[in-house]
């Protein structure tokens, strides 16, 4: 098989191996692969924002960024140096241990979710037996972060913010669980790379017949709202909240929320992409030898990376099409609509699973 | 030291360290963050030791579910910005001999206990064996206990249910 990063990865490995013992060689490896999520996350979230701007500004049938650099892309370079020069202030009465720690507990989460996504063959940072599960563990932890952040900034504006957007992420982890649960019982397996191995014939969303479809919508509806994203930014509300949990912010340390926003966003995405669409399993099409031939030629990081930005997009076209929710419709639709729907959805891919209807 | 020796002592210092500031602190806020820290060091330790599936699971329930209620909890408490008072000298006291007590008791306990000597690789916990031993009713088996919690998280949420439902007003 073609693009195989393990040869690369094992090199490396052997090379170190060679020239210290396994202590060292793990934590050389760990700096390694942190500097390569940190360049991973700057590089996103200049993409991102970029993208954010141009996708809006084309909805909205205007231009959006077109003097920094080529076509405006580099207006998010200097969005950053921007955000880099302004003064981080700290307001008076704000708890500053605290009013500091939070967004660095944001900004971790999102870096340990990348931990167990598939990349492409053989590019995965943490191949854990428990790969799913262990992503709805940390991704629990970001709710604190922004609970901190809204209490320790002393302003009655976060707090609000902070309060709604745990209400809301604790509420839709249930149903984005659940959804994920179905791909677990047609996999029977938690890790990520069984579950992109067992989509070699087929994607799931094709292989699992009407309850994966249902169980994908769920899980885009969940995962947007746990992001906190339009048309569920009740949590960020502008012109209620003025900016909801990061209202006193400034500088980098609201950089540091933007970009663990961006990336959340990205990890969310990789997630429904692997899952449901292959991750970097490339389209294959039952006996259409010649065509399944030529999709083996794409590489498999483009396949991923392909995916994840469609899916990405269709976040994006979501913020512009759908009005926000009332906190009340909010939660009206997690209990009494998605979480029923799921709860249904899975003992019935328990059924399918059972009667082996699945491809 | 090896850099194994070296991150089992580095986590086991975190969660002493912030264990003691948790119950040393005078802001309750940061009294729950400090908890938040010792329980992710302990989370910390599981995944060093290979036991993924605790350690997940320990973020969930105490990290994902306790520090989160008790947060939001502590959003809803009266005064919270102000400093904890001082208790009484005499409760200090009868606490920290209770507590010197406990230590005394729990270290000669382990300094008297003989640990077999074991180098087996490490095993590996499969999902696939955690719930196969979860619902298995044979001997080992793990089906009663988990049917119990199960009835008694039941009751629980219909009782959490019971309170919070609303009456319609005139009955």
């Amino acid at each position: 098989m073609f693009y195989d990063f393990s040869i690369l990865t094992s090199k490396i490995h052997s090379w170190l191996l060679a020239h210290c013992d396994s202590g060292w060689t793990t934590l050389l490896e760990m700096v390694i692969v942190g500097l390569c999520v940190i360049t991973l996350f700057v590089v996103l979230g200049l993409i991102f924002v970029y993208m954010e701007r141009k996708v809006a500004a084309f909805m909205q049938f205007r231009l959006g960024p077109n003097r920094v650099g080529p076509k405006g892309t580099l207006q998010a370079v200097a969005d950053t140096v921007k955000l880099l020069m302004k003064e981080g202030f700290t307001p008076q009465a704000a708890d500053m241990f605290l009013f500091n720690l939070a967004p660095f507990i944001v900004l971790s989460v999102s870096m340990l979710a990348l931990a167990p996504l598939p990349f492409a063959k053989g590019l995965q940072i943490y191949d854990i037996n428990i790969g799913v599960f262990y992503l709805s563990a940390v991704s629990s932890i970001s709710v604190i972060g922004i609970l901190i952040a809204g209490w320790a900034s002393n302003n009655k504006y976060s707090l609000l913010g902070a309060m709604r957007s745990g209400a809301q992420i604790v509420s839709y982890e249930l149903s984005a669980g659940l959804s994920v649960i179905a791909i677990v019982a047609f996999t029977g397996s938690m890790s990520l790379s069984d579950i992109v191995e067992s989509q070699r014939t087929g994607w799931w969303i094709f292989k699992g017949h009407i309850p994966a479809v249902i169980a994908f919508v769920i899980f885009i509806i969940a995962g947007t709202a746990e992001l906190n994203r339009a048309p569920f930014d009740m949590a960020e509300a502008e012109s209620e909240l003025t900016g909801g949990f990061h209202t006193e912010y400034t500088g980098m340390r609201f950089a540091m929320f933007f970009l663990a926003e961006y990336v959340n966003m990205f990890v969310v995405c990789a997630i429904g992409a692997t899952l449901f669409l292959g991750g970097w399993m490339p389209l294959h099409f039952g006996n259409l030898e010649g065509f399944n031939h030529i999709m083996d030629y794409v590489p498999p990081f483009v396949w991923f990376f392909g995916k994840t930005f469609f899916l990405v997009w269709v976040i994006m076209w979501f913020r512009w099409t759908f009005p926000r929710l009332r906190i009340d419709q909010l939660l009206t639709l997690e209990w009494k609509y998605l979480m029923p729907i799921s709860l249904v959805n899975m003992i019935i891919v328990a059924f399918v699973v059972i009667m082996k209807w699945h491809f | 030291m090896s850099v194994s020796d070296f991150f089992f002592y580095l986590f086991s210092a975190m969660i002493i360290v912030f264990g003691i500031l948790a119950v040393t602190t005078k802001k309750i806020f940061h009294a729950a963050v400090y908890l938040l820290f010792t329980l992710i060091n302990v989370a910390a330790l599981y995944f060093y030791l290979n036991y993924e599936f605790l350690a997940a699971v320990q973020i969930v329930v105490y990290v994902g579910g306790i520090v989160v209620l008790i947060l939001f909890s502590l959003f809803l408490t009266h005064r919270i910005s102000d400093d904890m008072l001082t208790p009484p000298w005499y409760r200090m006291l009868l606490a920290s001999l209770l507590c010197l007590f406990g230590f005394g008791f729990s270290f000669f306990l382990m300094l008297a206990h003989r640990f077999p000597d074991i180098s087996n690789a490490p095993v590996e916990m499969s999902v696939h064996y955690i719930g196969k031993q979860m619902l298995n009713y044979g001997n080992g088996g793990f089906v009663l206990p988990f049917e119990v919690v199960s009835i008694l998280l039941l009751a629980a949420l219909i009782g959490s249910i019971a309170i919070a439902f609303k009456t319609k007003a005139g009955k």
